[in-house]
């Protein structure tokens, strides 16, 4: 049974919504899902680049109204 | 990006550490600028890390470096950057070097030249940084291994010191020769300037900061609203931190509830922030700075909202101020 966990990294500027990210999931466990909403552009290429080189996958990624969402799997 | 790359080329496993201090260049102030929308928002050294397939860990040191800013052994460079000390911290026993031993890593490698720098990196404090990192000969740097002493990876046979370099001071076109023939043709500004406290500016603004509390001391917020914004100091304990453009204000906006506001209604322009005790008078100046900076300043009258932290609002109207009646000691 994989979970479902999610964070809050708006208004926070990169790498901090990284940073969260990262320490987020050290405590996951392969194949659980992490939400992470943000508002800096700079995620929409930091989180996708940091997941790629810690072998996770973005599953989803979405722009609303300034408000970017990641649906990350960890591997 | 080079050091890293020379080192992998070898057949050793690297990972990539990068510090975050609360004061590096990238992606802050372009993330918060619209001016700045045309630039790539990116944290440089995740991208190297996706360039060479490298994995990287971001450490969050911003209470530890504190003491780094605050109390630097080896004192600051030109502004208020402790090069020498900031070295230190970043491969030693806490940091680096702790995580190198946790890890189960065998050495610490870094991009650093001797020469390069005018303070962290001559031959003569080189060799202090290994020495009190307490890296000491785990510490490698694979562009510069062939101007100093042996270190242990090169004597255990992990890394041939004959395929290492032996680059030295500020000429940076033999790295440059190097990544091209490694096949790098993209790579962030070769000469510095990742630090705001390198930058005379930011350093004044934070020197006045530590003035005008009376203690050398700082918070996260505070040293990210000096980057944003002009700041105007009337006088002594009350500062005015006004907006140059939508994007900022948006970011500001995150620091009404913590800071008295003001932003005009009549006209478009700066949502500004208070910053330290103020009176009726003070407002009233505030009111004609925003109003200075609104696009009513060449108007009779600008209506300005007043917002206290608790959301209670009031509106005055007042004569923008004149540029002229904007001293220029009153920039910080």
């Amino acid at each position: 049974m994989h979970g479902m966990f999610k964070i809050d990294a708006r208004r926070l500027l990169c790498p901090l919504p990284v940073i969260r990210t990262q320490d987020r999931i050290k405590e996951l466990q392969p194949g659980d899902e992490l939400s992470v909403l943000c508002s800096d552009p700079g995620t929409l290429h930091d989180i996708p680049a940091w997941c790629r080189v810690h072998g996770h996958q973005v599953i989803e990624s979405s722009t609303v109204d300034d408000e970017i969402h990641f649906l990350i799997r960890v591997c | 990006m080079l050091a890293a790359k020379v080192i992998m080329d070898q057949g050793v496993h690297v990972e990539g550490i990068n510090f975050f201090t609360g004061f590096c260049v990238e992606g802050h102030t372009h993330a918060i600028r619209h001016k700045d929308k045309a630039k790539a928002k990116r944290n440089n050294a995740l991208w190297v890390a996706d360039q060479l397939g490298m994995k990287l860990h971001i450490i969050d040191v911003i209470e530890d470096y504190k003491n780094v800013v605050l109390n630097p052994k080896h004192g600051y460079g030109q502004h208020l950057n402790p090069c020498l000390d900031c070295k230190i911290f970043m491969v030693n026993q806490a940091q680096a070097w702790a995580w190198l031993e946790e890890n189960d890593f065998d050495f610490i490698l870094t991009g650093e030249v001797v020469g390069q720098r005018p303070m962290s990196q001559r031959k003569d404090t080189m060799p202090v940084i290994a020495r009190e990192s307490g890296a000491d000969e785990r510490l490698l740097r694979p562009l510069s291994a062939l101007n100093l002493p042996e270190t242990l990876a090169e004597r255990e046979g992990w890394v041939d010191r004959a395929k290492l370099f032996g680059f030295s001071g500020r000429n940076r076109k033999p790295q440059m020769a190097l990544a091209a023939s490694l096949g790098i043709t993209e790579y962030s500004q070769p000469a510095g300037g990742c630090c705001f406290l390198t930058d005379a500016k930011y350093a004044s603004k934070l020197a006045d900061l530590w003035q005008a509390r009376g203690e050398r001391e700082y918070e996260m917020d505070d040293i990210m609203l000096l980057k944003i914004g002009r700041h105007i100091r009337p006088r002594a304990g009350f500062k005015l931190i006004v907006s140059r453009e939508e994007g900022e204000n948006n970011y500001l906006e995150g620091y009404k509830k913590t800071f008295r506001n003001l932003y005009p209604v009549s006209h478009k322009g700066p949502l500004t922030l208070v910053d330290g005790e103020s009176d009726e008078n003070d407002l009233q100046l505030a009111a004609r700075v925003v109003a200075r900076y609104s696009q009513g300043r060449d108007a009779d009258q600008v209506t300005v909202c007043i917002r206290e932290t608790d959301g209670a609002t009031r509106e005055i109207d007042v004569a923008p101020l004149p540029p002229s009646e904007i001293p220029d000691a009153w920039h910080v």
